[in-house]
């Protein structure tokens, strides 16, 4: 696809790059001035996805996350790909309150949350690969 | 992320403050639980009013001090989400456990 405006940014899968991710996104996602609500939804999106590369990709044991952004008219694509352990069911993945997790404290809401928030969210995943897209509009307010 | 504490009347009031995600987490566990053991209130109030942000990790935090002062018959409550953190904790459901306060 061609966007009119890229971005691409790779962390290491640390909790403390989490806020720095989803700011750099966010401050991108502003060139098509979304309002405070539609800024945090992105905000949030992103969190989720690359929490997910941390906890689930590489079960905190480090690695590079790849995040791309890209603009088209009113709309932003983010990919952000981790080359972990992958999801071996995605479509269980998906259901609210489904966690690999055992220490009880997980929600089990990171997908749920990320497709609330964006108008599209697509999930591909094969060992030592996963790459979570979202997609989100900005309508511009009346 | 920074957790605070006040008492209004036998009400312990958690002031989260800053942003609550996955690198908050385990310091805003160990400071609320922290607080709540070998203190005496009658219900918990989660001010929400200075947290800038939450994602889904936040949920799992909540929902585990709910569980543990649910095992003390406390009543938990919270105050003044953003409009965001008011769409995660619908979607959630968390106000059927935690309603306003």
């Amino acid at each position: 696809m061609n966007f009119s405006n890229e971005m691409k940014l790779t962390v290491k899968a640390l909790s403390q790059n989490e806020a720095f991710a989803r700011s750099v996104v966010g401050a991108f996602f502003a060139q098509l001035n979304p309002n405070l609500e539609q800024l945090d939804d992105i905000k949030t999106a992103v969190s989720e996805a690359v929490t997910n590369c941390i906890v689930h990709g590489y079960q905190k044991q480090g690695g590079d996350i790849d995040i791309f952004c890209g603009i088209d008219n009113n709309s932003i694509t983010i990919t952000v790909t981790d080359y972990g352990k992958g999801i071996s069911d995605i479509q269980q993945a998906l259901q609210p309150f489904y966690t690999t997790c055992s220490d009880g404290e997980r929600s089990g809401m990171g997908f749920t949350v990320m497709k609330a928030f964006c108008d599209k969210v697509d999930v591909q995943s094969e060992p030592g690969k996963t790459v979570v897209t979202l997609i989100k509009s900005v309508c511009k307010a009346e | 992320m920074e957790v605070t504490f006040s008492f209004q009347a036998k009400t312990l009031v958690v002031h989260l403050i800053g942003e609550l995600d996955e690198h908050a987490a385990e310091y805003a566990r160990r400071a609320i639980d922290n607080a709540i053991e070998g203190k005496s209130f009658s219900a918990v109030i989660f001010d929400l009013s200075r947290l800038a942000f939450m994602d889904s990790t936040g949920i799992g935090v909540l929902i585990g001090r709910y569980k543990l002062l649910r095992s003390k018959h406390c009543p938990v409550y919270v105050k003044n989400p953003s409009p965001t953190i008011n769409k995660i904790f619908t979607m959630a459901g968390l106000y059927e456990i935690m309603p306003i306060a």
